[in-house]
């Protein structure tokens, strides 16, 4: 990410933090320890270097800018396919296997039932958050984003409790 | 205050039961997403909501009114007067063009010609749609047909906007286009909008949401009749 932010041009630690919370308004935002040691990190292999020094009232500032291999690796990584989900892991997943296996089916449904709400809930704070009339499309993208994935949980969720009652019905019948 | 009410409302086609008992209050102005798989009665609730279907049992109260027990005649007024309809097609008349089609409900109303006309074109421009007044909805995009459609159903500034799968034709953006402006112009107009929908994405556009299942309210929205391993339910 931070390769693609100086791919606009050279930038200080600072600003790529502030442009990387602006593209990424729904993320966490990053922390500056985060920004200094990966640009350390980014250097050591070759792919930044420092292009100049500021000072503006405060503390010294190096800016960085990309190296033609920094460019080169950061064509290959948006050139590179993503694994699509090479491991089904998520907190939720796990949870809800264990709800359904759990013996008190009465707690497993109350989870069940509470977690449905916190989804929709947030599902409805997404789709307020993108229609605003002040939205911006980074805020949009990212809301579009968050907003695809709880409404897959929340399918997942009730395909699941009907697979369920389906296996139940045919086990007890 | 409780504008539509629904109270144990029973339909079934045939033998089939549609509804088994729905009791559902909506406050004016709200928004209220009706949700819930195929086959579990939402839209014979809207249709039995909007007049359209009486219940075999039960009552719909419209401002304290029960409305079931009218004639259709008073509640086709009804109809015309203080409700919007919006399906899922626009169902627009493919021989009236798309200012005819949207002037209709007041024409049917006996508002006269002109005034009918100059009012559908203010809904059009609101809507993004004025440029296209004089076309035949054969000539338009499935967006641009739904959202005369909408003109259509908010031009007699309707108390209630009954729409169903309002999106469901459309792809997602054009979808959530259409839906954005539907949002926003009930929120202008203080129009009640009972909206429904299968879709969590679409539901979330509104205020609050009720889950249909097998014709019953379902309060968990996960299938109050699951049964989970364990045995006890």
């Amino acid at each position: 990410m931070l390769l693609g932010l100086l791919a606009a041009g050279s930038r200080h630690g600072y600003e790529l933090k502030r442009a990387h919370d602006e593209r990424l308004p729904r993320a966490r935002p990053l922390a500056f320890g985060q920004v200094y040691s990966t640009l350390g990190r980014l250097q050591r292999d070759g792919l930044v270097a420092p292009s100049g020094q500021e000072r503006e009232g405060g503390p010294e500032r190096t800016a960085y800018a990309l190296t033609a291999d920094g460019r080169a690796a950061l064509e290959r990584w948006l050139a590179e396919v993503e694994p699509p989900m090479p491991y089904v892991a998520s907190t939720l997943f796990a949870k809800v296997v264990v709800a359904l296996l759990v013996a008190d089916a009465d707690r497993a449904r109350d989870y069940l039932v509470a977690q449905r709400q916190a989804h929709t809930e947030r599902l409805r704070e997404l789709t307020a958050v993108k229609t605003a009339p002040s939205a911006s499309l980074d805020d949009i993208v990212a809301a579009d984003f968050a907003i695809a994935h709880l409404d897959a949980d929340l399918r997942w969720l009730r395909t699941t409790l009907d697979r369920v009652a389906d296996w139940h019905r045919e086990v007890h019948s | 205050m409780t504008q539509l009410q629904a109270r144990g409302v029973v339909k079934a086609y045939g033998r089939t039961p549609a509804l088994r008992g729905v009791t559902l209050d909506v406050t004016e102005g709200e928004i209220v997403a009706v949700t819930g798989p195929s086959g579990c009665g939402k839209s014979t609730l809207l249709h039995c909501l909007a007049g359209i279907l009486r219940p075999d049992a039960g009552e719909v109260s419209w401002n304290g009114h029960r409305i079931d027990t009218w004639s259709e005649a008073a509640r086709s007024r009804l109809r015309r007067t203080e409700f919007g309809v919006l399906l899922q097609f626009g169902q627009l008349v493919a021989e009236l063009t798309a200012a005819e089609n949207v002037a209709l409900p007041l024409l049917l109303a006996g508002t006269g010609r002109r005034a009918a006309r100059t009012a559908a074109l203010s809904w059009m421009d609101r809507l993004g749609v004025a440029e296209l007044a004089d076309t035949r909805p054969g000539e338009m995009s499935g967006g641009q047909q739904q959202r005369c459609a909408m003109a259509r159903a908010l031009v007699t500034e309707p108390r209630v906007l009954f729409a169903d799968e309002p999106t469901g034709a459309l792809d997602t953006l054009t979808g959530e286009q259409v839906l954005t402006q539907l949002v926003r112009l009930a929120r202008e107009q203080r129009t009640t909008v009972v909206l429904v929908t299968h879709e969590p994405q679409i539901a979330a556009y509104a205020d609050r949401e009720v889950i249909l299942r097998d014709g019953m309210v379902d309060h968990t929205g996960l299938g109050l009749d699951t049964p989970l391993p364990g045995g006890r339910r």
